[in-house]
């Protein structure tokens, strides 16, 4: 249910009333939301990408200016012009994109801005240092004050920029996607020194669309959808499968309904492939297996075992020391990107904004970029438009791309609509092959959903799917069958992912458990 | 050859290192700060220019050197603002800002020369090096003591009052950047703006005062070139100079002590290049030597970062390794 509003006016730190924030392009990010915040609270921002949650908190911080509505922090109606203001009002933020400079130490970073000074002039750094500690002790946010910011992990990059906040009066912490860049552990950590916060006292926002970690620690949520607010709920009332229908519209099948796959013949065949990378080490290492028409085989394993070598492979970023790769029986490697694409081979390739999509051209130009050679897409020498148009409205129209127009900027769209104009491209070149590395990565719920069942229904169809993804449910839920991959080789091969569980997975994964090299040779269907 | 090489072995030699390196040394401190602040500045060499020109006419004008060194102070940093407001605020490419104030201070101060002086009669060159006496120009400083040293007194006493102050000057940046926060601010300016602004400094004030102190470092280059290098300024006299502290800045690393040692190599480029001319090699032979010595530090340069960063690179991935393996 959601929450009576005016009934807590008095205990709200911070009460932003009817927001709308609509863009000079027109896009309205934001439309009329209520959104409030009671002392040490941690409340969830959810809904999924391009819902409007970082434009909110951004308008909270100063970084951008609503159209209309009004901000209320601590009983006082602000104008928050800039982020000095937002810091004045015990506002502060964690960007999902850390504002730190990396050549600089910890400690300078911590009071950049704000520097301790001996005689007027110097940098006082000992003083520095000496703050860096304190705050860290205080908060019991472990850092290494001396140490530059470049050498240290991500997760105690984020630490540096909780304190960084803490040690400019934040009483408020808004984090933007805290743990999209975190390890399993550095998210127990962070949760642990948020729980912590709490209690002494901090309010803290908490965006993001991970159900999981929404339900472990936040006591209440606001959910947006399409810039509008679905409601504020108390997090111990409502059920993952209530969020996730507010924050989409509609059940999520979290389970994927998929019928047996009737494999056909070989259409990638990878033999004994073997990469050395410049600094000698062994990245590849015997690596053989088949994919056939009709079926997705998954390359499961913990992220820098390989699998990126591999992709690199088989897409012609990179030459093999040795081994051999065939698509339909002919060899692939060193064949141009263009040649691949010819002879059916599809990428989805990890970071879509720098292999996927050219993100300042249109929609349209992204969309036809692979095939803007074609005879049908043509007039002599220049484009035929029409055709062109025709051809772009039908791929947004089927694979559902949230956009304005075909005219519209890629690198506008959110991640979900950005990997869809990726994919649309991709899976509609009638592709023989698909590669689809991470596919998933990083976007909604929404578009999650959209792709594996489009690549289901592809596999299906008859065409061979390579799966390579770092999401254990996905890569099992997806598969028809599944290789692991460790240290560079094959580790284990599942003919079956049906009756797999995931603790078995990991055992493999961390090669605990091992497969004889009989076992793991049945992937090679000869 | 022999003959050749103690000709080079005498302390003239060597004094003539340090004189000609002095110019080089201002522009290309002028150079660093402002790539700290995360952009480059190409306009050094009509900052330059300029400079050379205003501090000229007002030392003889004024009839004082002193004046001389402030008017092209002013003149360096009151041109360096004008490329800020352009570059940071009417949102000008800096790098076409920069071919402007080059071109500008080549045809431009030829101009003004005319326009102010008007001493040269018709159609000849315009230039102030009639005006220039000997007494209008920065003094040389003799070093009481050290100047009795055999050799390295005759190297290192005697010279400009500003070849002391270039060198000084290398001293004093290395602190500016490195002990004040007007340096971190540049620094974090320079390398992540976002950052910066995000702790409320102001990415707008850090730059300007970069390029300003650019203009000001420029200043003291242009002074030097029109009052102690030469005696009065004449048509495109920096010949370059500005641009060769950008590979100066480059091949130091960015740092003030590389920058210093990369403008003393390029000075004693400069300096064999006229000890060939003089002793009758073909001008024509000698002039590129400093340029050619430019071209081989810079991928001298390169080469050995590309091999420090292939060594980083590998030792962050074994680190890496080890660290997923514990």
């Amino acid at each position: 249910m959601p929450d009576e509003k005016d009934a807590f006016a008095g205990e709200y730190v911070v009460q932003m009333k009817g927001i709308t924030k609509v863009y000079p392009n027109g896009v309205a990010a934001n439309q009329d939301v209520n959104f409030n915040l009671r002392k040490g609270e941690i409340h969830a921002l959810m809904g999924e990408n391009g819902a409007g949650k970082s434009t909110l908190m951004k308008m909270l911080f100063g970084l951008e200016q609503p159209t209309s509505g009004e901000i209320i922090v601590k009983g006082e109606k602000l104008h928050i012009s800039s982020p000095a203001v937002a810091i004045e009002h015990e506002i502060g933020m964690v960007h999902q994109h850390f504002m730190l400079v990396p050549s600089l130490s910890v400690a300078e970073n911590m009071v950049l801005g704000m520097v301790p000074k001996k005689s007027g002039i110097f940098i006082d750094k000992a003083k520095a240092i000496e703050i860096t500690r304190d705050y860290s002790e205080k908060y019991n946010l472990h850092v290494e004050p001396e140490a530059k910011v470049a050498d240290i992990p991500v997760g105690m990059k984020q630490k540096v920029e909780i304190l960084k906040a803490l040690v400019r009066g934040a009483s408020i912490l808004i984090l933007d996607e805290p743990t999209a860049v975190l390890t399993t552990q550095e998210t127990a950590e962070l949760f642990r020194e948020l729980k912590n916060l709490k209690e002494q006292g901090y309010t803290i926002v908490f965006i993001s669309h991970k159900l999981n970690e929404i339900m472990e620690i936040t006591d209440r949520l606001t959910i947006l959808r399409g810039g509008r607010s679905m409601g504020v709920y108390n997090t111990k009332d409502v059920t993952k499968e209530q969020i996730s229908r507010l924050m989409v519209g509609r059940d999520v099948i979290l389970e994927l309904q998929k019928d047996k796959a009737r494999p056909g013949d070989t259409v990638l065949r990878v033999r004994s492939l073997e990469y050395i990378n410049s600094w000698n080490k062994k990245m590849l290492d015997q690596v053989s297996f088949d994919v056939r028409k009709g079926e997705i085989l998954g390359i499961a394993g913990v992220e820098g075992n390989g699998q990126k070598e591999l992709v690199d492979i088989l897409f012609n970023f990179q030459r093999p020391s040795s081994g051999s790769v065939q698509v339909n029986g002919e060899n692939i490697l060193g064949k141009s990107q263009q040649k691949l694409r010819e002879m059916g081979v599809a990428l989805v390739p990890e970071d879509r904004m720098i292999y996927g999509i050219a993100s300042t051209a249109s929609i349209e130009e992204n969309l036809i970029s692979d095939r803007c050679g074609q005879k049908r897409l043509n007039k002599g020498p220049v484009f035929n438009m029409s055709a062109i148009h025709s051809e772009s409205d039908k791929l947004i129209e089927e694979f559902t791309v949230l956009c304005k127009s075909r005219k519209q900027q890629v690198g506008m769209l959110s991640g979900g609509n950005i990997q869809k104009v990726v994919v649309a491209r991709e899976f509609s070149n009638n592709p023989a092959l698909i590669i689809a590395d991470q596919p998933t990565r990083g976007i909604d719920v929404g578009a999650t959903e959209f792709i594996r069942k489009k690549l289901l229904e592809l596999s299906r169809s008859g065409i061979a799917v390579l799966l390579i993804s770092a999401d254990l449910n996905e890569v099992m839920e997806l598969s028809d069958s599944l290789i692991v991959m460790h240290n560079g080789h094959i580790a284990a091969y599942f003919e079956d992912t049906a009756d797999l569980t995931d603790a078995e997975m990991g055992e493999y994964m961390l090669e605990l458990k091992h497969q004889s090299p009989e076992e793991i040779g049945r992937v090679c269907h000869d | 050859m022999s003959d050749f090489m103690s000709m080079l072995l005498t302390p003239e030699f060597f004094f003539s290192i340090l004189r000609i390196s002095a110019p080089i040394i201002f522009a290309t401190l002028a150079a660093i700060v402002v790539e700290k602040a995360g952009f480059c500045n190409i306009g050094i060499e009509g900052l330059m220019m300029f400079s050379a020109l205003g501090g000229s006419l007002v030392s003889y004008y004024a009839g004082s050197w002193f004046w001389g060194i402030l008017a092209a102070l002013v003149v360096g940093v009151l041109m360096s603002l004008i490329m800020g407001f352009f570059a940071f605020q009417m949102k000008t490419d800096i790098v076409l800002v920069g071919i402007a104030i080059n071109m500008m201070g080549s045809g431009g101060t030829l101009f003004l020369c005319k326009v102010i002086t008007n001493i040269t009669e018709g159609r000849a060159m315009a230039s102030t090096t009639g005006l220039i006496t000997k007494d209008l120009c920065i003094p040389d400083i003799t070093i009481p003591l050290v100047n009795k040293i055999p050799f390295i007194g005759q190297v290192l006493s005697g010279h400009n009052l500003l070849t002391y102050l270039a060198f000084l000057l290398c001293l004093l940046t290395s602190i500016m950047l490195y002990k004040t926060s007007l340096g971190l601010n540049i620094r974090a300016v320079g390398e992540n703006p976002n950052a910066a602004s995000s702790v409320g400094v102001s990415v707008l004030k850090i730059k300007y005062l970069a390029i300003g102190y650019s203009g000001l470092m420029s200043g003291f280059g242009g002074a030097f070139m029109s009052m102690a290098y030469a005696q009065g300024w004449s048509l495109d006299m920096v010949a370059g100079r500005g641009f060769i502290a950008l590979a100066a800045q480059a091949m130091g690393n960015g740092e003030c002590l590389g920058g210093m040692l990369s403008s003393l190599v390029f000075g004693f480029a400069q300096a064999l290049g006229i000890k060939f001319s003089a002793i009758g090699l073909d001008s024509n032979l000698a002039s590129p030597i400093p340029y050619a010595v430019t071209i081989i530090g810079l991928v001298i340069f390169a080469v050995s970062r590309n091999r420090k960063e292939l060594k980083k690179r590998s030792s962050a991935a074994l680190e890496k390794r080890a660290s997923s393996q514990a």
